[in-house]
């Protein structure tokens, strides 16, 4: 019997176990993702050619199909007009189109940028001062109201939507960009506050009591010591609230239209403008994906970050 | 540096009452312990003073100023944690310096009082440590710098060397001393280890279900406890206590148990109770051959210098400690007999000691 093998520490059989189960769970997940991504550089032929080319000439004609408005014109017409001043128009008229304008893609994913952080700013900002709050005073029918808290997520969000449309109309808050970020706000505090609780419970109270000794008022208290120590909870609460308020597609093809329409309704009517250009819708979520990607590996060290602290003796 | 004084100071969670209607004075510069078992309210004390809790009625006053409902921020004094709440996200420099910052000092005045304040504590070499990166004792330096750097009016202390391990605790509690005479500063310390507050403190409060039983001076307060639960509660091992059913006269000096009679210091008051008891230091008894309290010897505790016999007798298990040459068998039947008048009895209805010669 092998007696030099510590029980605690797992045997190296199951390590390449877990690692071999983690690998193919990774591909599995990746392969729709990657598909995407090299659908967004095929050619418009390329992406839709049958048996499916999974080695392919790269072409950025979906990103450039994305970004613009495109019209079919003849060939005659097409000579008439001067040398394309540059790659993109180049690339257009080889396939007997012009160039007439911009798309929408830029607006709408700017709207999305300003409404997803914009609400997950909010929503992490009141969730961390309600959840101190609930976490440090003695709040009257505290559990009652947290459970209050909890239950606006006991029912899908969209079975209000009708009654959420008209009060809109009537404040003059549909398709605009603050109305969208204080509805996704209020559809994400409760879950940050509920996460954020557990995150400032976990904080000693010491660390404000000593600053507060240290003169400082509670509220910069909070600022300087209770939330710098809460980055693993607003990290991870951040990360929620962003995946919710950037994927949010119901609301947003029910309230927006023009003005602060974001990229889930937009992307889909990419599909409507001259045939199925499979490349530019590639593209458009391609882009759509980068955004949360990035935010969650920023964010990622803190989520690791916080458990190791260690600092406080218990 | 001030004197603090708290008067009729009470404070009640609910029902449950944490302080009963204290009064203290603190002299300026003195090292002032407040000592008794968890839950006696020594906290919840120190907290008040420091204004992390407010009373529920009573003041208290540092220097002249009554400050019982000011915030903590607004009382000039500093706090040391037991579990010393070094902020985490800063280093030990940034820690020290944190509450400089908001007293608005210049840039070089706060370097000058952070650099003071790390050579007198000799933490000048870890300025840019990480907090988790340091020991304990590291810790407990940082933590008593950057109550020093604000040279305050006061400084409290809740339990700091409660987690360091035995032989840090005695350098750190001799280093505290020494760093108590240096700066002279008026100190209030929470304790419930009575040697950390035998060796600490100039003087003493011990407390107990939230009330303060005795302030005085650690020997005042060993030799001469107020209440039967001062006498247990300080010395290691505690007081003897001998149950005597019989009332206290004045003027009496002996004392008969069974059959035999006890000398006494001359008793003033008088008692009635039938549960009073006799109360005696271990180091004021011996074993004898005759004329004492019979019993047999129930184990023997060797402590290097001195020796803890426990005897039992009809009494209860009454420990005596004596020199090393004592040589005793388990079983063997011996008698226990004070050396010394240092007796005081203490009343059966208040617990507390009855005056006497020896409890002038």
């Amino acid at each position: 019997m092998d007696t030099s093998r510590s029980y605690l520490e797992p045997s190296s059989f199951s390590k390449k176990l877990a690692a071999t189960i983690i690998i193919v769970y990774t591909v599995i997940t990746l392969i729709p993702i990657s598909w995407m991504v090299m659908t967004s550089f095929k050619n418009v032929n390329s992406a839709i050619s049958y048996p499916p080319e999974v080695f392919f000439e790269p072409s950025l004609e979906g990103y450039v199909n994305l970004f613009t408005n495109r019209s079919r014109q003849s060939q005659e017409y097409l000579d008439s007009l001067p040398p394309p001043e540059n790659w993109y128009e180049e690339l257009v008229r080889s396939r007997e189109m012009v160039i007439t304008g911009p798309s929408k893609f830029l607006g709408r994913y700017s709207n999305s940028m300003i409404i997803g952080f914009g609400s997950t700013f909010a929503s992490v900002f009141l969730g961390a001062l309600a959840a101190y709050a609930f976490s440090r005073f003695r709040v009257p029918l505290k559990d009652d109201l947290l459970f209050f808290i909890l239950s606006t997520r006991m029912f899908p969000p969209i079975a209000v939507a009708v009654p959420i449309f008209i009060m809109y109309r009537k404040l003059g808050l549909g398709d605009t960009h603050l109305g969208m970020i204080i509805l996704y706000t209020v559809v994400n505090l409760s879950l940050a506050v509920w996460l954020l609780k557990g995150f400032m419970d976990e904080i000693p109270k010491e660390y404000e009591e000593a600053a507060m000794i240290d003169g400082y008022s509670r509220l910069q208290a909070f600022f300087k010591v209770v939330l710098p120590q809460a980055m693993t909870g607003i990290a991870a609460t951040a990360i929620f609230c962003m995946i919710f308020s950037w994927n949010e597609y119901a609301f947003a093809v029910l309230l927006t239209q023009f003005n602060a329409q974001t990229a889930p309704p937009f992307i889909p009517t990419i599909i409507g403008e001259g045939g199925l250009d499979w490349p530019a819708i590639g593209a458009g979520t391609t882009l759509f994906l980068l955004p949360v990607m990035i935010f969650t590996i920023i964010l990622r060290k803190h989520l690791l970050r916080g458990i190791t602290f260690g600092a406080v003796r218990k | 540096m001030s004197q603090i004084k708290i008067a009729n100071l009470q404070k009640s969670f609910g029902d449950f009452t944490a302080v009963k209607n204290s009064n203290l004075t603190i002299n300026d510069k003195e090292f002032f312990v407040l000592l008794g078992p968890s839950g006696c309210g020594k906290t919840t004390t120190l907290r008040m003073i420091a204004g992390l809790e407010l009373p529920t009625s009573g003041e208290i006053y540092l220097g002249e100023e009554e400050v019982g409902m000011l915030r903590a921020s607004e009382r000039d004094i500093a706090f040391v944690f037991q579990l010393f709440a070094l902020y985490p996200h800063m280093n030990v420099k940034n820690n020290l310096s944190f509450p400089l910052k908001m007293q608005g000092y210049s840039r070089s005045e706060i370097k000058n009082r952070v650099d003071e304040a790390a050579k007198l504590l000799r933490i000048d070499h870890i300025l840019n440590s990480n907090i988790s990166s340091l020991s304990g004792g590291d810790r407990q330096r940082v933590a008593l710098g950057r109550a020093l750097v604000r040279r305050p009016k006061a400084f409290l202390m809740d339990e700091p060397l409660g987690t360091l391990d035995a032989e840090f605790r005695e350098l750190m509690c001799l280093e505290l001393k020494k760093l108590h005479i240096d700066i002279g500063a008026t100190t209030v310390y929470v304790t419930h280890d009575q040697l950390e507050a035998m060796s600490l403190a100039d003087r003493i409060a011990v407390m107990d279900g939230g009330e303060i039983l005795q302030a005085d001076e650690p020997a005042v307060i060993y030799n001469k406890p107020a209440t039967k639960f001062v006498a247990s509660f300080i010395g290691s091992p505690g007081m003897n206590f001998i149950n005597i059913d019989q009332g206290i006269s004045n003027e009496q000096s002996t004392l008969n148990i069974e059959g035999t009679n006890f000398n006494i210091p001359k008793q003033y008051e008088i008692s009635k109770s039938k549960k009073n008891s006799f109360g005696i230091r271990p180091e004021n008894l011996s074993l004898t051959n005759e004329g004492g309290l019979k019993g047999s010897v129930f184990g023997v505790e060797y402590l290097g210098s001195r020796k803890i016999i426990t005897v039992k007798t009809n009494f209860g298990e009454i420990k005596v400690k004596t020199n090393i040459s004592t040589s005793v068998k388990i079983n063997e039947n011996v008698q226990v007999k004070p050396s010394n008048n240092n007796i005081i009895i203490f009343d059966g209805e208040t617990d507390r000691s009855l005056k006497s010669e020896f409890m002038n």
